[in-house]
């Protein structure tokens, strides 16, 4: 008995230690969602509780970021889920490895998925096939736990930081850079590419619209540029992970 | 905004949210997906960041676009794109992109 809640104990080990060197770049990331809340003024309850409602750092600054604009607040949430739409394709490949979990540990894995957790965890079931359910569900949560705890720590740190830092510091611009830091790792073809520059340009031109539409155009635009490019120019991309 | 709409705001919008992370890992076992819906898919995350970064790159604290190749935010946020390609690290892009800018904005 003893031993068994040892090894189980190793399991979580292992995903703590797979996500550590990761930290470092989230905390940034996360104190940045902290700060986007602070300068649009929401509450500490709302600033910081925001980060485990949603707890998806590129759409929350998006989000603060439209309703510093004063935007509809039924764009600020489409704008949330369009940018969030990736974890519908995470959720459909690791799917493949959650089979027969139930349904309780299914929505708590879904509710920690993130782009760090969902890649350690996939990277270490495809050299693993032969490890039981149980044993992955321990290493994912052992991943996934521990960056929401640093996610919400960085959070709180930078809604309380940012809310005292002098806008001549330029600190807003730390938001774009931010989301370049999560989208250049992601460009791993030439038809990603494709779509990031005909979605980025479409975006400049279709600025002037109105409530961000030009943001849903220019993102629909890339990726039909980006599906378009792989069938013509690419061979058809293999889902490595089935 | 009054507070109440915020709270919706951010309710729905971690609703959806996780929604959307559950979709697939709840259904997967009964449904086969679709590949050109996985294949389009693919492409979101690229198509809807650089929407995003490319116009609040160009434009100014005051609202206006800026396209001069003076332009610091610009300049910096280049430089922040060749070191996400070459290091893939998030920390060191953001203060790499961040230092530049600085050093863009006092330099220019």
């Amino acid at each position: 008995m003893r031993n068994r809640k040892n090894e189980e104990w190793q399991d979580w080990l292992e995903g703590i230690r797979a996500i550590a060197p990761l930290l470092p770049a989230a905390l940034p990331f996360g104190m940045m969602a902290g700060l986007a809340a602070a300068k649009v003024d929401f509450d500490a309850l709302l600033g910081i509780g925001q980060s485990a409602i949603i707890f998806a750092g590129a759409s929350q600054i998006a989000m603060t970021q439209l309703i510093g604009e004063k935007a509809l607040p039924v764009m600020a949430v489409l704008t949330v889920l369009l940018i969030n739409l990736r974890f519908a394709m995470y959720s459909a490949s690791l799917s493949l490895h959650l089979r027969g979990l139930s349904a309780a540990k299914k929505s708590l894995a879904a509710y920690l998925l993130t782009d760090q957790a969902y890649a350690l965890a996939l990277a270490r079931f495809t050299l693993h096939p032969d490890w039981p359910l149980d044993k992955k569900f321990r290493f994912y949560l052992g991943t996934a736990i521990t960056l929401w705890v640093v996610w919400m720590a960085s959070a709180a740190l930078g809604y309380y930081l940012g809310a005292g830092l002098p806008p001549s510091w330029g600190l807003e611009f730390g938001v774009p850079i931010a989301f370049i830091a999560l989208m250049v790792p992601g460009l791993r073809d030439s038809a990603t590419v494709a779509a990031a520059c005909v979605s980025g340009g479409m975006a400049v031109i279709a600025a002037p619209l109105p409530n961000n539409i030009g943001l849903f155009l220019a993102a629909l635009c890339g990726i039909a540029t980006g599906y378009v490019w792989e069938s013509v120019m690419l061979a058809p991309h293999e889902e490595d992970n089935a | 905004m009054s507070t109440s709409t915020l709270w919706l705001i951010v309710l729905a919008a971690g609703l959806g949210t996780f929604a959307l992370r559950l979709s697939f890992i709840q259904i997967a076992d009964r449904i086969a997906l679709p590949r050109p819906f996985i294949r389009a898919l693919r492409f979101v995350p690229a198509a809807v960041l650089s929407a995003i970064i490319l116009p609040a790159v160009l434009r100014l604290p005051d609202g206006t676009m800026s396209y001069a190749l003076d332009n610091p935010r610009l300049l910096a946020a280049i430089g922040a794109t060749l070191i996400a390609w070459a290091t893939r690290n998030a920390l060191v892009t953001i203060l790499g992109g961040m230092a530049l800018f600085w050093l863009l904005g006092w330099l220019l």
